[in-house]
């Protein structure tokens, strides 16, 4: 149970987001192609802004690092980690994610946060 | 090896302490002894009265014992100096301690001149010099209600703050008819005293006291020349400065007439082993009562003992400062007392400011100003003087109120000659030297050249100029869009062009790298639309846009939405209104009038737009835009049709002009107004584009801007037919999409635009650069090509599959809640909406949302 089918993946937006909702938790999906996991998942929940707008950013990369700026204050967020980029005190839940016959799964449980030195 | 010399020190006040540092730096062998009169060692006296504002005298420290033991200075304390034996090279203290030199310097600055009154040496009568007489002052306020400060100069008005910052009722008593009659002419004055008088400090001009005795009611009397008096229960005398001359009589040096030890251009007594500095020496029969020229005769001093060649050669006087609040500024020649100069005046009865220049003979060079109530142009006028440099052709620009044309006398203009800081001496080339040696800002320039540490009077001054040279430099490397494209804006939009690049993917492709950002991608789609007028909502554009472009309404603090309908010039059908109602009641939007004559609905959820959308574009309404870099309002007044002033039929000609260009994407969102006659009700000269009506058609101003940093447009064309108004509209606004940097409002873009107003004239009216016929064409596309954003989308299943709070599920956002306030709803605040997650409903009234179900248009 612990993959979730959010829809097919024409559903998502090519280089955007979606709110998906998984066990009651508002979950970013960003389809972005031509990257290794094309399709990337962190908490909706913007925790500077305190609304759920992270999925309404808009993507890109900084260095190597794919990210989402939050449409409130532009703060970015790692689309792997979930790492705010600004204050890492500040970051939020990733979730894996993985396409299956044109269908997109997001886990419900977040990934281990990875401890950032 | 030379023997070190053996350096003494007479007295630790401000310049003391400066020539101290200065000989330090220049002669790290000198054997230098300091003999200090006050207890503490040098101590900021020109912030003296933030000893008020609760600074300690910790605070005020220039320096500590530690320093002057690490620096290898020796340093006494309480060492008053009595005497000098020139012959045996010693001076004497009070205590009988003898002390050497080779060569010795006077800094013994100069003392609160106390008018010899009787009844002046009582305990409550007081002076404001040194910190121990503001504890004085400070211990006798605890058993006062009154103080009478004497002398209305600048120091007398400085005290008399500190008396009503104490809590006392304040009087200022002053000999002359006039407040600082020094600084001041008589209709400066008058403003000074109507200024600090409204601040309930009493003035009394023209008194002459003669006595001071024991009060009735008060603790002392005093009684004037003309048989009044004022009670109170402190005196402060601040009627002037004397230089502390006195070791100069006793050892026989050379004194001015009226006091003062006279020095020559190296700061050299008439015994050339005594250097005399700050305010107790005497150049050219003058005192200098400011600190910058005391520090500079410390550097001259220094730099004579060790051989070096700097002379002192006078001082600018000018000063600009606020007392009581009120803003007061004095240049050069203040009293126009220069032959054949002419006096330029500017009076304000509303904003209550006077200013007034002095010209020279044929007005091209300034000699003096006054500024009172408003000093925001003392530092332009101080550098036109300082440098002799020849003024505007209309120098009364300089001082009136900002009306575009003054030309701003930015860091850039200066010389590199020019002081920018006066207490350190950093010129303007200094400063150019430190940013080229690798200061990167503000705080590194003023680490490095001290500039801005002394009285801090050139702060804002300094920094227009690291602004400015930062900027001359920041923009050469650094107006790439963002780390994915080299290029500026404008080259971009050339790449755009000459390629025909229609997408974001394939200007990365060509020309950039990474995935794009925040930055650059709605920079680009900017520029994809005003070239090519594209679908905003398009697969390939809608990844580009901010969140407000891609869900055409503006997100407010909570994730929900505003929504904003264009209602051209402000003008509404009653069906019109009750439509806007209807609507807003039936979705429960909270309603404001906006700054920009329409209407905003707030507290729409993502899901609601495309119907909230459908309702209004049934009832004939359009997208307003208030989420793009684009067209917003163009304002307007009533206009002749129903004004009695209005010359034009102003509506008529913003309805126009705002469906002319109500689908223009621009690097910086514009406004526009029309005026129907010089009352200008529509504020159009605060706009990017201003119009205002005239007797024979329209005046036209340009690059206006309201906002962070207000601008008044500049005047464009005077006089013109509608069909001309229009032509140079569509130029100025093309060109400014095709030119400005990302963000830039057109205010910023004319500031930056080489050549300015006229040049931007020659490109327009002229067609000086022969492309006003590719900027028409370009114009008519994008008018010609507009649809409401709106329609489209409600059109188009696609898009409104956008607008879901879930791509998996009809829910609603839970933390997106409305509590009700003056009848209508607002957002929640974080601990409200806690409160309702606990349950606790009663004391918290969330307001229902769900009047109609969402999606329907999903
Ligand atoms: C709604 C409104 C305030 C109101 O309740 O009256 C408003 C609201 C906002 N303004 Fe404004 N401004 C509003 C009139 C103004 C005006 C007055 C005017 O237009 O006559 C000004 C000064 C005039 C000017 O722009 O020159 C104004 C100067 C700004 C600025 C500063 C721009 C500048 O150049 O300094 C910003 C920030 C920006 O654009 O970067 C801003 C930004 C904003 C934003 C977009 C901030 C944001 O991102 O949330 C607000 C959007 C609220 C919304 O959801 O609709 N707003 N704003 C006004 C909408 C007018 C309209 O009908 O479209
Ligand atoms: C309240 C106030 C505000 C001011 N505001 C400004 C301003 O905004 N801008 C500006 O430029 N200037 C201002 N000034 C003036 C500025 O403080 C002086 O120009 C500056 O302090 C002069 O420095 P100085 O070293 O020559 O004299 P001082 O700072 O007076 O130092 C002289 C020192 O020598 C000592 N001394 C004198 N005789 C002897 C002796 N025989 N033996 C031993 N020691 C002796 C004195 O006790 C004193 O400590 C202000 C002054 C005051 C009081
Ligand atoms: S002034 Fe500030 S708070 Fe008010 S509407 Fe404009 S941006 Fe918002
Ligand atoms: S002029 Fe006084 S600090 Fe610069």
């Amino acid at each position: 149970m612990s993959w979730h089918n959010i829809g097919s993946l024409n559903d998502l937006v090519k280089n955007s987001g979606v709110c998906a909702l998984v066990n009651e938790q508002q979950i970013a999906v960003f389809f972005i192609p031509d990257t290794p996991n094309e399709v990337y998942a962190i908490g909706n929940y913007d925790p500077i802004g305190k609304a759920n707008v992270l999925s309404r950013g808009i993507v890109g990369s900084q260095g190597e690092k794919l990210v989402v700026a939050s449409p409130l204050y532009k703060q970015h967020f790692c689309l792997d980690t979930g790492e705010c980029l600004q204050d890492t005190a500040m970051s939020v839940p990733s979730y894996s994610t993985k396409i299956e016959q044109g269908c997109v799964f997001i886990h419900s449980q977040p990934n281990l946060v990875t401890s950032v030195a | 090896m030379k023997a070190s010399q053996k350096i003494l020190v007479i007295g630790n006040g401000m310049v003391g302490h400066h020539f101290v540092e200065q000989m330090r730096q220049s002669d790290p062998q000198a054997e230098i002894t300091v003999l200090c009169g006050e207890a503490n060692l040098a101590y900021d006296r020109v912030y003296l009265s933030s000893f008020f504002d609760g600074k300690t005298v910790d605070d005020l420290a220039l320096t500590t014992l530690e320093n002057y033991n690490s620096l290898n200075i020796n340093v006494h304390t309480k060492q008053w100096v009595e005497n000098i034996n020139r012959q045996e090279k010693l001076v004497i203290t009070k205590e009988g301690n003898e002390y050497g030199y080779d060569k010795l310097v006077l800094a013994t600055g100069s003392y609160p001149f106390v008018p010899p009154i009787p009844g002046n040496d009582q305990a409550h009568c007081l002076v404001y010099r040194t910190i121990e007489d503001l504890e004085q002052i400070h211990s006798s306020a605890q058993s006062s209600t009154v103080g009478v400060v004497i002398g209305g100069g600048l120091l007398g008005l400085e005290a008399a703050n500190a008396l009503k910052q104490i809590g006392l009722h304040t009087h200022v008593v002053e000999f002359a008819p006039q407040l600082m009659a020094v600084q001041l002419d008589e209709q400066g004055g008058t403003l000074l005293r109507n200024k600090i008088e409204k601040l309930g400090v009493s003035v009394h001009t023209a008194k002459a006291t003669t006595e001071i005795v024991a009060g009735e009611t008060l603790r002392y009397r005093l009684n004037f020349s003309d048989d009044t008096f004022l009670e109170t229960d402190i005196v402060l005398f601040s009627a002037g400065i004397r230089p502390y001359d006195q070791l100069g009589k006793v050892a026989d040096l050379t004194l001015g007439e009226r006091g003062g030890i006279v020095i020559n251009d190296q700061c050299q007594t008439s015994d050339e082993s005594i250097y005399a500095i700050g305010e107790c020496a005497l150049w050219d029969k003058k005192l200098f009562g400011l600190v910058a020229p005391g520090y500079n005769m410390a550097r001259v001093a220094a730099s004579h003992l060790i051989g070096g060649d700097l002379s002192f050669s006078g001082a600018d006087m000018s000063t600009k400062l606020k007392l009581l609040g009120v803003e007061v500024g004095s240049i050069g020649d203040a009293h126009a007392r220069s032959e054949q100069c002419k006096e330029l005046i500017y009076q304000d009865p509303i904003r209550d400011c006077y200013k007034k220049i002095v010209l020279n003979e044929s007005g091209s060079k300034l000699l003096g100003a006054v500024l009172v109530g408003d000093t925001s142009d003392y530092d332009t006028l101080l550098q036109y003087m300082l440098n002799d440099m020849d003024l505007p052709e209309n120098p009364e620009c300089l001082i009136l109120p900002s009306t575009g044309e003054a030309p701003a006398l930015a860091g850039n203009a200066l010389p590199d000659t020019a002081t920018i800081c006066s207490c350190h001496n950093v010129s303007k080339g200094d400063i150019v030297s430190a940013i080229d040696a690798g200061a990167c800002d503000l705080g590194d320039v003023k680490t490095c050249t001290k500039a801005a540490s002394g009285c801090g009077g050139c702060a804002a001054l300094l920094k227009s100029v690291v602004d400015s040279e930062l900027e001359s430099r920041g923009v050469e490397v650094n107006n790439h869009v963002c780390e994915h494209f080299a290029f500026s804006r404008q080259e971009l939009m050339h790449l755009v062009k000459v390629d025909s690049i229609k997408t974001f993917d394939e200007l990365l492709s060509k020309h950039g790298q990474g995935k794009g950002c925040e930055l650059c991608k709605p920079a680009i789609a900017s520029i994809l639309a005003s070239t090519w007028n594209e679908f905003v909502l398009d697969t390939p554009h809608v990844g580009l846009q901010d969140t407000n472009d891609t869900f055409l309404a503006n997100m407010q603090k909570d994730g929900s939405y505003s929504v904003v309908p264009r209602v051209p010039a402000g003008e509404i059908t009653p069906e019109g209104l009750i439509v806007i109602g209807q609507i807003a009641k039936d979705f429960n939007l909270y309603c404001k009038i906006t700054g920009g004559q329409r209407i905003d609905l707030f507290g729409a959820r993502l899901e609601q737009l495309p119907v909230i959308w459908k309702r209004l574009i049934d009832a004939g309404f359009e997208t307003g835009h208030a989420y793009g870099k684009s067209l917003r309002t163009v304002k307007s007044c009533v206009g002749s049709t129903w004004c009695r002033y209005g010359v034009q039929d102003s509506v008529g000609q913003a309805i126009a002009i705002e469906n002319r260009y109500k689908g223009l994407r621009t690097p910086h969102k514009f406004k526009l107004a029309v005026s129907g006659c010089t009352r200008e009700c529509a504020e159009a000269q605060s706009k990017d584009i201003g119009i205002i009506a005239t007797e024979n058609g329209w005046n036209l101003y340009v690059c206006g801007n309201g906002g962070m940093r207000p601008r008044h447009a500049d005047l464009f064309a005077t006089d013109i037919d509608t069909q001309t108004l229009i032509t140079y509209i569509d130029r100025v606004l093309m060109f400014y999409a095709k030119t400005a940097d990302k963000l830039q409002r057109t205010s910023v873009w004319m500031e930056n635009l080489e050549g300015g107003l006229d040049y931007l004239k020659s490109v327009v009216i002229d067609d000086s650069l022969g492309i006003c016929a590719e900027l028409d064409a370009q114009m008519n596309l994008i008018v010609d090509t507009y649809e409401c954003e709106w329609k489209k989308t409600i059109e188009s299943p696609e898009a409104v599959k956008r607008f879901r709070q879930f791509v998996n599920s009809p829910e609603e956002d839970t933390n997106i809640l409305f509590v009700q306030e003056r009848n209508q709803i607002r957002p929640a605040t974080e601990s409200e909406k806690k409160a309702h997650k606990h349950g606790d409903e009663n004391r918290i009234p969330v307001v229902e949302i769900n009047q109609e179900k969402s999606n329907v248009l999903a």
